[in-house]
């Protein structure tokens, strides 16, 4: 296993390469001069001099992606360019808030969708069935922006259970005052779509021998779908999950953008909108290696979820 | 789209059907498939419609009284359009006598005098509309329509690009595997190790801080197809192995066909399935993601109307009550996207029943 984990690690150099020379060709070559894109953002000449010294634009194109990776291997992608706060620290910064709403997003999401997921494959092909998954498409095709409008105008203005939008200090505080909210939204979002693949994936495994076997030494269904389904079907369930995972992480930008959660996810679209390259740049080229590693990561889980997976 | 699905029912009539006349009577029997591509075809020309002028063309012309109800609600008071009125009277009012201190007072009445001389219509304002009004008092339902267009084009036009780059990509890497595989790969890496949303606003960063990607909806159009490739990509890629050794293709290399022909002749049309189905796929997303990206402001220029703009104004719309522009935009987005989603199903069923 360790020469396994060693090769994958060794495979991910090229990638990364090629990570940072993507995010080097948009930022510094397509998004040329700083100094042309700062015009009329910063009124400083001082400091855009000192932006375009410290990414080396007068120097040749080598030169400029050998300052980006060694901002990249360093941590250190100087400072924002448009609140000249460190960039690490914004990272570190907006991080928490993130988690603090996708972290119980993802655990409530993926238990709510396998639950009923399974709840569906059981009843497959009856009317509940057909109807569930009529429900799921219909909800699927609403836009996000729309429920975002609707769930915050009617629980927080309306109703007033919760605040319409807001953040404290207090961890707790935000967990159970602020963050319920954002989060029932995206719970309510994310059940349709992973509810439906859920639902194939169990599908998949019901029309295999092992369950007709299982059946056939008299095992009741509720055994045979909890005990033998669930668990085979387990192995793509967190294949998805997987993918899910490193998004956690920059969150819902939509959410934090309506519930002014300062998140890394709202940090990005303002950055975005003020053109502050840095902070991008970083998120972005870290967010690709973290996904690498999770990718990884889970790759391994498999030999722990699935004994018959070998690494080769 | 239509275009697409109906060129096989003109095809001339051979002993035996071929695929697209296959999946066209399989697609046919297929109820929900065919309601939806009518709901697709009718959004096609209500879009076609719209940009040729034939409907909507007056959507920016301000006809009702500001968030003028809609038709069914006509009784509804309406606070917004009152305190319009009223700020309006308010001004026409004779204004405060300061002729002793204002300089400008000896002139007042020439220019009173001149002003009467150009013609003036006053616009009866309507009280309601049929769907409601906007805070200009603009309808809502021809503003959808033109909104429409924007969002249906963009989807159009990103799905479009974004499966031919994926299909010649993925074409070159299949057929010819070895160095060009491994490049093509190695770039489809790097693309998908990043984050989907992340990378749309990465280049929508580039985009909006220099104009590199051209303005408005080009810009919003080469983000999505620049970064939604990779899908068809991978699934092209995947067939073209399958076929390149194919008996078929080396009849062809045999009576003497060209790499390119045998390509983009030969196997490209038995694969073409694929890429029917993909480009479906991203229209619905596409469409989607072009309405957040205009909400949040990265996409559709000022002066122009699409289902995202409408939603970001629909958000304070409701606090006051005004329901109507979310619902519309919200409403035929859901019914497109539903429609599209489906006929993306039925046409994944009618060209491959292998699948079911």
């Amino acid at each position: 296993m360790t020469a396994y984990v060693i090769r994958r690690i060794w495979q991910m150099i090229p990638t990364i390469a090629g990570v940072i020379l993507l995010i080097f060709i948009l930022f510094n070559w397509v998004g040329g001069d700083p100094a042309q894109v700062l015009a009329g953002k910063i009124s400083n000449p001082e400091q855009i001099a000192n932006i375009r010294k410290q990414l080396g634009v007068d120097q040749p194109y080598w030169f400029q992606l050998w300052v980006f990776v060694q901002q990249v291997f360093t941590f250190d992608f100087g400072r924002s360019w448009s609140t000249n706060e460190e960039v690490s620290r914004i990272i570190l910064t907006r991080v928490g808030p993130t988690l603090t709403i996708m972290v119980p997003v993802l655990v409530i999401e993926t238990s709510l969708s396998v639950l009923f997921a399974i709840m569906v494959a059981y009843v497959r092909g009856t009317l509940t069935d057909r109807a569930i998954m009529i429900i799921c498409t219909v909800a699927m095709s609403v836009s996000f922006l729309v429920y975002i409008i609707v769930f915050q105008w009617l629980f927080g203005f309306v109703l007033g259970w919760f605040p319409v939008q807001g953040w404290s200090e207090s961890f707790w505080k935000n967990l159970f005052t602020y963050a319920p909210l954002p989060i029932m939204l995206a719970v309510f979002v994310g059940v349709a779509p992973q509810l439906r693949l859920y639902r194939s994936f169990f599908l998949d495994e019901i029309n295999q021998d092992y369950v007709r076997t299982a059946r056939a030494k008299g095992l009741p269904e509720k055994r045979v779908m909890l005990k033998h389904v669930l668990r085979n079907a387990m192995i793509p369930i967190l294949t998805n999950v997987a993918i899910y995972l490193p998004g956690v992480f920059v969150g819902s930008f939509l959410l934090e953008v309506f519930f002014s959660i300062p998140g890394l996810g709202r940090e990005i679209i303002t950055a975005v909108n003020r053109s502050d390259f840095p902070v991008i740049k970083a998120v972005t080229v870290y967010l690709a290696m973290f996904t690498m590693v999770v990718n990884l990561l889970v790759d391994v889980m498999y030999k722990f979820v699935d004994p018959r997976v070998s690494f080769k | 789209m239509s275009a697409v699905l109906t060129t096989p029912a003109q095809a001339p009539v051979q002993e035996s059907p071929g695929l697209w006349m296959l999946a066209w009577r399989r697609l046919r029997q297929d109820t929900v498939g065919m309601v939806s591509l009518v709901i697709v075809a009718f959004f096609l020309a209500m879009m076609l419609a719209s940009y040729t002028g034939l409907i909507a063309k007056d959507w920016a012309k301000e006809k009702g009284v500001s968030y003028a109800n809609p038709s069914f609600l006509a009784g509804a008071e309406n606070l917004e359009a009152k305190a319009m009125a009223a700020k309006d009277a308010a001004a026409k009012a004779p204004p405060v006598d300061l002729s002793d201190i204002d300089p400008l007072a000896p002139y007042y009445g020439e220019w009173q005098k001149r002003a009467e001389k150009i013609a003036v219509t006053e616009v009866k304002r309507a009280e309601t509309l049929p769907f409601g009004g906007d805070k200009w008092g603009r309808d809502v339902l021809k503003k959808v329509i033109k909104g429409s267009e924007v969002s249906i084009f963009v989807g159009l036009a990103g799905a479009l690009i974004a499966v031919f780059i994926g299909t010649v990509f993925g074409a070159m890497a299949g057929y010819w595997g070895g160095f060009i595989n491994d490049l093509l790969e190695w770039c489809y890496n790097i693309f998908t190790s990043i984050p989907y949303i992340l990378l749309i606003l990465a280049f929508a960063a580039v985009a909006q801080a220099t104009g590199s990607f051209g303005k408005g909806i080009v810009s919003i159009i080469l983000i999505l197809a620049l970064t939604g490739w990779t899908g068809p990509y991978r699934l092209m890629r995947a067939e073209y192995i399958k076929h390149a050794n194919r008996e078929y293709v080396k009849a062809a290399q045999a009576i003497g066909a060209s790499n390119r022909s045998r390509m983009f002749v030969h196997i490209l049309p038995n694969v073409s399935h694929v890429a029917l189905v993909q480009l479906s796929a991203h229209v619905v997303g596409f469409i989607k993601a072009e309405v957040i990206l205009s909400f949040l402001g990265f996409g559709v220029p000022v002066d122009m109307v699409s289902w995202g703009t409408m939603l970001a104004e629909a958000q304070n719309e409701l606090v006051i009550g005004k329901w109507w522009q979310l619902a519309a935009a919200g409403t035929s987005m859901a019914i497109l996207v539903t429609a599209f989603s489906l006929l993306t199903d039925s046409l994944r069923d009618a060209l491959d029943p292998k699948l079911k």
